[in-house]
């Protein structure tokens, strides 16, 4: 069977998939559409949560990104998960316990103001969408390279899969559909990484092969092995670290405060019967997050072995040591017609010489007769992508990879629109604009407003704003400096009040803004920028990613200061604030 | 439940919650990327210690605290009579 239709079969019998379970989880209430009713298990909750939060570049583009930032990649290991820590100690069960539907809901209520709701719906609705044109990206992309279709129809087709469950089924829908796609994602993410641990190390677990020998017979460490390679080419050794102390610090700390402030992860939690759950489930969910978040610096390493020896077949500097051009495998022509890899023979001998920036290998380059990099494209996300055929893998695994990346990519998109959609619906209509539309009404409300943020997210899909590619600065620099630390107040300040939580948030957002704009140009717009973006000009070396930690500890002193400067929140809320504390027995 | 009996409940769950992320911050800050390089010259197999930390020990340190976590939180709700069925 050839490849393209062994890839039909498996995508399409993934989607079949999606929609037998929209059908069958259809949404009747508000409360169903908003958070399946409050009654999935912990451990489903936390399979769930897994796929909606592993997104297209968790499936896609972190392990070429740890593949070539080696050492320094490990702030996304890190930050991406240790951000589960902060929501299963300091919000998640309290906010459970509250009972409500959304994050702007909480905020809202506790500072009694519709002000600070307003706010926390704007920062969700920019974070959230930034990050979702990005989701819609990665199935275009996913369809355009797997299946040789357009990337508007993929984008299309995948649109038309989330519009059908989602609007059907709300969080229900999202909910079953997540768990399904949590399944076909780690099964296609986790085979190819076992046959490359296998190929390489003889270790069939790709966490043990890491730190195994290399079965090639020259009995070095696999880590050392590749230092060694990267070094001998004039790269930076993979274990060192390149970036500074303090970037990588703060950058760890932004990506963990931010994980734990996204609404779209926050939500999944108010999905499970009691607070109890709330903290299993989210232990549950890095349990499943972690299965992947561990085998990705395998495959990282792994695939950057792999590389390096396809192209440097022998010993550095001798003629024969570099592939001849008319030998490479035919995975490296495939890739170079999607434009992700490109090489061109700079000194005209018919081999491809790859090797790295460092001055000093510059001068032996040139005395073996190189004229420079050869390797003038490596994408990133190849890693993951030409994984399979790298390690010479069956089709059926290729077509697997496909539908992981589209499974990933959907079912992310799908819980980010969940949020937009509801605090649409929930926060501004039937909070603040019209309280009085009865829940039919409300729900039909939520289906509109879910169907449009599909609508709108696909058309930034297609047709992607500057502010897309900024998902890191701005989605986790905006849940971080603004949502997290007024969640956090709410729940561990009784003295937290409205005018504190609203300058509070403003305070943060708008430095941290501030901050990515003077370097990344004012609304993103090239030419605007104030500064360069290079470490020499950042503040105290701090990166416009890394800024969302500064942001945060900003909105927290400015509303402490604030609320102890004015009066303390009105009795009920202190009252609110001693309750959610307390778990209540039984169902709320 | 009693003023006095939540306001003892809610300083036990803080000083849990201290505990615990004082072992996250020592993985992930400390072990991973403060004390990295001299942690290097230690081996755990082929994996330099602080490197390990940063890309696989912190990971499965988070898996585990948020469930010991949640199990010494049960305890909690049992002596104080809220625990959930």
């Amino acid at each position: 069977m050839s490849l393209q239709l062994m890839t039909y079969l498996v995508v399409g019998a993934t989607f079949a998939l999606y929609i037998f379970i929209a059908i069958k989880s259809r949404a009747a209430t508000t409360g169903e559409f908003y958070v399946a009713g409050k009654g999935v298990p912990p451990v489903l909750n936390g399979m769930a949560t897994g796929a909606d939060w592993m997104s297209a570049a968790s499936f896609i583009s972190m392990a070429g990104l740890i593949a070539f930032k080696g050492y320094d990649a490990s702030v996304y290991l890190m930050g991406w998960t240790g951000g589960y820590c902060l929501l299963a100690m300091l919000l998640a069960p309290y906010l459970r316990k509250y009972g409500k539907f959304t994050v702007p809901e909480f905020i809202g209520d506790r500072y009694y103001s519709h002000t600070a709701r307003v706010v926390a719906v704007i920062c969700l609705i920019t974070a959230s969408l930034t990050y979702v044109i990005g989701q819609m990206k990665g199935i275009g992309v996913a369809f355009s390279r797997f299946l040789e279709v357009d990337f508007s129809v993929g984008l299309v087709a995948g649109m038309v899969i989330v519009f059908i469950y989602a609007v059907l089924g709300g969080m229900k829908g999202v909910t079953y559909t997540q768990i399904a796609q949590y399944c076909v994602l780690i099964f296609a993410y986790t085979v190819p990484a076992v046959f490359i641990s296998l190929q390489l190390t003889g270790n069939p677990l790709p966490q043990i092969g890491l730190g195994s020998t290399m079965a090639d017979g020259s009995n070095m460490y696999l880590l050392d092995k590749l230092d060694k390679i990267l070094v001998d080419l004039g790269f930076a050794a993979y274990t060192v670290q390149k970036g500074t102390t303090i970037n990588m610090f703060l950058l760890t700390l932004s990506l963990m405060i931010g994980t734990a402030g996204l609404p779209h992860v926050i939500i999944r939690f108010f999905t499970v019967p009691t607070v109890k759950d709330a903290r299993s489930s989210v232990g549950w969910a890095l349990v499943f997050i972690a299965i992947l978040y561990t085998t990705a610096p395998a495959v990282g390493a792994m695939a950057r072995l792999n590389l390096m020896n396809t192209i440097q077949i022998g010993p550095v500097g001798s003629p024969e040591g570099n592939i001849r051009i008319k030998d490479v495998p035919s995975w490296f022509t495939n890739w170079e017609k999607t434009g992700l890899l490109k090489h061109e023979d700079k000194n005209g001998d018919g081999r491809i010489q790859y090797y790295g920036p460092s001055k000093e290998f510059a001068v032996k380059a040139a005395s073996f007769g190189w004229k420079g990099n050869e390797m003038i494209k490596v994408d990133r996300d190849i890693m993951v992508l030409a994984n399979p055929e790298i390690a010479k893998l069956p089709n059926w695994v290729i077509a697997l990879v496909a539908a992981g990346g589209i499974a990933a990519a959907l079912s992310t998109a799908a819980g980010l629109l969940l949020a937009i959609s509801s605090s649409i619906s929930h926060d501004l209509l039937k909070g603040i604009f019209a309280p009085n539309i009865t829940d039919k009404t409300e729900l039909m409300a939520s289906r509109i407003a879910m169907a449009g943020s599909i609508l709108v997210a696909g058309y930034l899909g297609l047709n992607p704003p500057g502010f897309a590619a900024q998902v890191v600065a701005l989605a986790f620099g905006l849940a971080a400096s603004s949502i997290f630390p007024a969640l956090m107040m709410g729940i561990f300040s009784k003295r937290a009040n409205n005018a504190g939580a609203i300058l509070g948030m403003l305070a943060g957002l708008g430095s941290t803004l501030v901050y990515i704009f003077w370097y990344k140009g004012w609304f993103f717009i090239k030419g605007t920028e104030m500064l360069a973006n290079t470490p020499d000009n950042w503040l105290f070396g701090i990166s416009p990613e890394a800024f969302g930690a500064v942001g945060a500890l900003i909105n927290f002193v400015v509303a402490l200061t604030v609320s102890n400067m004015t009066a303390p929140p009105p009795e009920h809320i202190q009252h609110l604030v001693e309750d959610i504390r307390v778990p209540g027995t039984g169902r709320q | 439940m009693s003023d006095a009996a939540k306001a003892e409940y809610w300083k036990a769950n803080i000083r849990l919650v201290i505990g615990c992320l004082v072992v996250w911050f020592i993985v992930s800050y400390g072990c991973g990327i403060l004390l990295a390089e001299q942690l290097n010259s230690i081996r755990l197999g082929g994996y330099q210690l602080g490197f390990w930390f940063a890309q696989q020990g912190s990971i499965y340190t988070f898996v585990v605290l948020i469930f010991f976590y949640a199990w010494r939180m049960n305890q909690l709700d049992r002596k104080f009579n809220v625990f959930e069925e």
